[in-house]
């Protein structure tokens, strides 16, 4: 197992040297100057030309690409062109907001869409099949930023029962940063109404962003657990007299799950770049609106950095999911 | 002595029309072996899966299976689980991959054996030496892959035999196995069943197997009993024209190997009157019109054609 572990970590390294590579190269071939961006309008030839040479924008693209390399092993992501401050603080600052948000919504979609798949297919073609069909079709089709702005302005400007935008309602004030998840540090802090309120702003944010994602698994667990209904270890089973809800749950599910497994890590990197539209519909202080911005700006380090975040961090939650799958299907680490 | 199972004027049809079975009747007695035999698609496993309560969807039975004095049809079978043990067609399929063979084991013991979790456990690990299969401990916490075809199905003999049955039935646990394999596996078979006084239901379509098991045969076609009686007489001396094909049909037992024509119809388009005429060489005109009534001819041995061959006085 711990072999299997260090096999997957160890394929996973490739993965994301190459990331490093085309973020730089797709940062370099797209158009804009980052030099005459951040000189401004008014900047004469000069100006732009002693901003580039700072930056080291004037050396090869080789020695460039070379410095961004060893840069990114030491773990320095460089400063923001755009605000001269270290691109890690900005990312360390933001990433947990984005994190929350993207961990709730996963457990949203996980919790509600295994249930709604095993349900489904135990009612093959009865009305409750049909109703999640229908669901995950509409999950998947409705766009997210307009589901944001429905949910708004239902359930916030007509019904006032959430709130509209943000983390935290700001006479709260936040709670003291240990993890950045204000879930866990309100808690921490024991703060009851702070967890409340946290837990008020995450709704719609996660549930705009949760809906695809439980979609998919319902729809991958539904036809996993009638693809393991028809083998011969359930009908073996049925014949020396299992319990029917046993046999309907864990029995079956625990071979089905597999593939919504695999689908949960791939709806990991899908429920990231989604929560970009969604933290600009809700002005969520997360990694999104940071990335928006910085590509308003085209401050190149900036979105280097947070395409590399996100990339590691989409690397690792593939590695849990491999171990994950070892654990529910012992046969998965001998392949 | 009175029958251990009854199953009587047993019917299997599909939504749809189709007719698995029809009228099907066997007797086992207790600690007796009866061999089930036919094509493929003449009922064998349906008749299984309607004892054991497990038909697929749209199927329905009628008719009676008294086991024990029960009639188990009607609530599919539910009380005589644990006195029915279940042995498999195929050991590589049968057990779930994710969950460790012990543990599967136990949770049919869980539902169906007396006791307690520990009695359970030296239970299944008596049954696991009985079964012969290596170091028993390590065994319940290893998972399916991790053995042997012929492992797998001792494993799979231990979980038929874990809630004591009175009564094991098995459908063909040899075929998927190769050919050492499946003569241990019938040795083991034999002994245990000698040794326990139970009494068996096994299904298959090799008449080697049914030779050197079975107490008793009967010769299923199209979901009908064409023949049954002590295997002995019924292999030396068959009286069905299909029996007799079958035979002939056998490497091992006919001098010159032949082929029947034709397949087993399907159960949508069953023929008329005796449902083998169609393939039959003694066939006369009358046989698709009358279907000829399982009658007891001599010693036990019973008969369900009209033309008997050689014919019965």
């Amino acid at each position: 197992m711990l072999a299997y572990i260090a096999r997957r970590i160890a394929l996973a390294l490739p993965a994301l040297f190459g990331l490093v590579v085309l973020t730089f190269i797709l940062s370099r071939v797209i158009p804009g100057d980052p030099a005459a961006t951040l000189a401004g309008d008014a900047a004469t030839p000069a100006q732009i030309a002693d901003i580039r040479a700072r930056y080291g924008l004037d050396r090869p693209i080789m020695e460039q690409a070379w410095v961004h390399m060893r840069q990114v092993l030491s773990g320095d992501l460089g400063n923001s062109i755009f605000s001269g401050r270290p691109v890690s603080e900005d990312i360390a600052r933001r990433l947990p907001a984005t994190l929350e948000l993207t961990f709730v919504a996963l457990l949203l979609a996980t919790c509600l869409g295994i249930p709604l798949g095993l349900l489904a297919a135990l009612n093959h073609n009865g009305p409750i099949d049909h109703l999640v069909r229908v669901l995950s079709v509409g999950g998947l089709a409705m766009a997210s930023f307009w589901l944001a702005i429905m949910l708004q302005l239902q359930f916030s400007m007509e019904w006032d029962l959430l709130p509209l935008r943000g983390r935290m309602d700001v006479p709260l004030g936040l709670p003291p940063r240990v993890t950045g998840f204000l879930l866990i540090d309100s808690l921490l802090a024991g703060r009851g109404d702070m967890f409340v309120d946290a837990a008020r702003h995450l709704v719609l944010p996660a549930v705009t962003l949760a809906l695809p994602g439980l979609a998919t698994i319902a729809r991958f667990t539904r036809s996993g657990v009638l693809e393991a209904l028809q083998k011969d270890y359930v009908l073996y089973a049925r014949a020396a007299g299992y319990g029917r809800f046993r046999l309907a749950t864990i029995y079956v599910l625990r071979n089905a799950i597999t593939v919504t497994v695999t689908q949960i890590g791939l709806l990991f990197g899908a429920l990231i770049s989604g929560a970009v539209a969604i933290e600009a519909v809700f002005d969520w202080p997360g990694l999104g609106t940071y990335a928006v911005q910085a590509i308003l700006s085209a401050d190149y380090k900036a979105l280097l950095a947070v395409t590399l975040v996100v990339g590691v961090i989409y690397a690792a939650v593939n590695v849990l999911v491999d171990v994950a799958q070892a654990l529910i299907d012992p046969r998965v680490a001998l392949q | 002595m009175t029958a251990l199972l009854d199953i009587e004027g047993l019917r299997v049809d599909m939504r749809g029309g189709a007719q698995i079975l029809d009228g099907v009747s066997i007797t086992v007695a207790p600690g007796q072996i009866m061999g089930v035999v036919g094509e493929s698609g003449c009922g064998k496993s349906t008749l299984l899966r309607a004892m054991l309560g497990i038909l697929p969807r749209g199927a329905t039975a009628r008719g009676r299976v008294m086991f024990e004095g029960r009639d188990i049809l009607p609530d599919q079978a539910a009380q005589a689980r644990g006195r029915i043990g279940f042995v498999p067609q195929d050991p590589y399929l049968s057990l779930n991959p994710t969950f460790r063979a012990g543990d599967q084991i136990f949770e049919i013991m869980r539902r169906h054996a007396t006791g307690t979790r520990a009695d359970h456990r030296a239970k299944l690990l008596d049954l696991l030496r009985a079964v012969q299969l290596p170091d028993p401990e390590a065994a319940l916490r290893k998972y399916p892959h991790e053995f042997s075809g012929g492992q797998r199905q001792r494993l799979l003999i231990a979980a038929a035999l874990s809630c004591e049955p009175s009564l094991v039935v098995a459908d063909e646990p040899t075929t998927a196995l190769d050919v050492t394999t499946q003569r241990e596996i019938l040795g083991l078979l034999r002994e245990i069943a000698r040794a326990r006084g139970l009494s068996m239901l096994f299904v298959t379509h090799d008449f080697g197997v049914l030779a050197s098991l079975c107490d008793a045969v009967t010769v299923l076609y199209a979901g009908r009993v064409a023949e049954a009686g002590p295997t002995r007489a019924v292999l030396d001396a068959p009286t069905h024209p299909y029996t007799r094909l079958l035979l002939a049909c056998h490497p091992d037992r006919a001098v010159e190997l032949a082929g029947i024509p034709g397949t087993v119809p399907p159960a949508t388009a069953q023929p008329s009157g005796c449902r083998f005429h169609p393939r039959c060489p003694q066939a006369q005109a009358h046989c698709a019109d009358a279907v000829p009534p399982l009658l007891a001819i001599t010693e036990g041995r019973s008969l369900a054609c009209a033309h008997p061959e050689p014919a019965l006085v």
